[in-house]
């Protein structure tokens, strides 16, 4: 095999550079193959040479498929785009053009039907098949991974493998192999900062699957031995809720993703009192942020001065972070500017300050956490504000114990009803919105109110 | 109210809603073989606090989480004494 030059470094390369591939593993659903495999194989139904210089659109449902592919293709192609199984279809095709996707990789033989707009779909192979070009030289790939957009239509960021990694590497520290797992999937930034800390430390790592039940995950991971673990606050309530939570011993568990609060690692803790718990910020946009491994909730004031990599502070009450490790913009002609004059990522998060730790506690724009997916309160107003017997809404977030919050929804009506009409209402109106939505971004409940109120700005006050 | 029939007829009512086929709830049953998701446990527990008065899961930060029907029963039995 041809060694590819050595700047820009390719994920390819940083993991030969990590050594010891052939004991450590990528365990997937139906697939398992150790890295010395995953680095001298292939996945991609393809030459190489189509794939230099491409822009590369990753839509498979398997996540050992993408883990496989993105080896290959880091450092071949001038972009990979991360298209996760969970992102409706009806938006590939905007996803491609913004994109400027010139090749489509996938797993679902039925998306060469779907109208995408992208010209040339390459299948993967079923297993890693032996690889039949040198890499040659490597050029600095552009990762793009998705977040929700405010009407539903997912933005674009752009990372580095620089930016995504930062600078993980293999240490000797560690006297026993580290398994890592993740309840996350690794088309999400939480689930692939986790797949590219195993590649670049040297860890193997186990790879979770929506097609496969709770049970079986922890089941899996657990004959696997996983010794470090990651998951959402409700990937973790979900967990304990199983009683298969006793499958896995980790030495290391860590939450990330949504607000952390006492109750649940308080649980975590007493599930695996033998495991470090931690909780850390990270997110597409801000990449890394910060962990907290001292068992309490939120996090101590000081934490914003700790790195100097990773400058922090709070402006206007939400969190600003400015780093190598942030997205460096959006895709796309009409998007959103991701940092300010200075440089900061503003998070969006808020964040409230008592006796020298702060508390998350909530978004600045309203996005609504439910179990990790975002839900823009105005994407749900439009829909109810369809509905023919609608004035206007107010949709907004409740805590929620397993979910961290649901979606409400406060409603004005044309008319009020007289007797039972308003439930009559309440339900029509639901059965719309289910009819029109993802099921996470559904109200749970309608409220019937009078009145909102306006702001002078002429918007509504969406904060008491 | 009796407690577990409010539960009974909050798992039916959210499984329907949500298009979920719902397991036969014995005490035995372990919650994730119930047939509802995340999302549906959310909503049960949102509307067990309106209609029971009581949200056991927000309510100690130290619970262990109930793993069966019965244990859910028995965690909200306990909370409404």
């Amino acid at each position: 095999m041809k060694m590819p030059q050595d700047n820009p470094a390719s994920l390819w390369s940083a993991i030969i550079a990590t050594g010891n591939l052939s004991s450590r593993i990528l365990v997937g659903l139906n697939a398992k193959a150790n890295w010395a495999e995953l680095v001298e194989g292939s996945i991609v139904e393809s030459p190489s040479d189509e794939l230099r210089g491409k822009s590369v659109l990753l839509a498979t449902i398997d996540q050992f498929r993408a883990a496989a592919a993105l080896i290959e293709l880091d450092g071949i192609a001038r972009r990979v785009v991360l298209f996760p199984p969970d992102v409706s279809r009806e938006h590939l095709a905007y996803v491609a053009k913004t994109a400027e996707a010139d090749i489509l990789v996938t797993d679902q033989p039925d998306l060469a039907s779907v109208n995408h707009g992208i010209g040339r779909v390459i299948f993967c192979n079923q297993g890693i098949a032996q690889a039949h070009a040198d890499r040659g030289e490597q050029i600095e790939t552009e990762w793009i991974l998705l977040t929700s957009g405010t009407t539903g239509v997912p933005k674009l960021a752009v990372h580095t493998l620089a930016s995504l990694a930062g600078s993980a590497r293999h240490t000797e520290s560690s006297p026993a192999p580290i398994v890592w797992s993740t309840f996350y999937d690794m088309r999400r930034y939480g689930g692939l900062h986790i797949f590219l800390h195993a590649a670049l430390t040297g860890t193997s790592l186990v790879v979770s699957s929506a097609q496969e039940s709770v049970a079986d995950f922890l089941t899996r991971a657990g004959a696997h031995g996983v010794t470090h673990i990651s998951g959402t606050p409700s990937h973790w309530r979900r967990a304990l809720m199983s009683p298969w939570a006793n499958r896995i011993a980790p030495e290391y568990i860590r939450l990330s993703g949504e607000i952390v609060d006492q109750a649940i690692l308080n649980q975590v803790r007493s599930q695996y009192p033998h495991a470090r718990v931690a909780h850390t910020f990270a997110s597409t946009e801000a990449g890394v942020g910060f962990n907290v491994d001292d068992g309490l909730m939120g996090f101590p004031a000081d934490v914003l001065d700790s790195n100097p990599l990773i400058e922090m502070k709070v402006k206007d009450g939400t969190l600003r972070i400015r780093s190598s490790r942030t997205a460096f913009r959006y895709l796309g002609a009409d998007s959103p500017t991701l940092k300010d004059a200075e440089g900061f990522v503003d998070t969006g998060d808020t964040l409230e300050l008592r006796d020298g730790r702060y508390y998350f506690t909530g978004r600045r724009d309203g996005i609504i956490n439910v179990g990790g997916f975002k839900v823009h309160p105005e994407e749900v107003e439009a829909v109810i504000n369809r509905h023919p017997v609608v004035a206007m809404s107010l949709v907004r977030a409740k805590r929620n114990p397993i979910t961290g919050a649901l979606v409400v929804a406060d409603v004005v009506l044309k008319a009020m009803p007289v007797d039972n009409g308003a439930i009559a209402q309440q339900c029509d109106i639901l059965q719309y919105c289910r009819a029109e939505l993802d099921p996470h971004k559904v109200p749970t409940a309608i409220n019937i109110v009078p009145m909102l109120t306006i702001g002078e700005s002429g918007k509504l006050v969406r904060h008491a | 109210m009796d407690v577990k029939s409010e539960i009974i007829a909050q798992f039916r009512q959210v499984a329907e809603q949500q298009d979920k086929r719902l397991a036969p709830l014995t005490d035995n049953l372990a919650l994730l073989d119930s047939g509802l998701d995340s999302l549906c446990f959310a909503i049960v527990v949102a509307r067990l606090e309106t209609s029971l008065g009581a949200d056991p899961f927000s309510d100690d930060e130290d619970a262990r989480f109930p793993v069966t029907f019965g244990d859910f029963i028995r965690f909200y039995e306990n909370a409404a004494r």
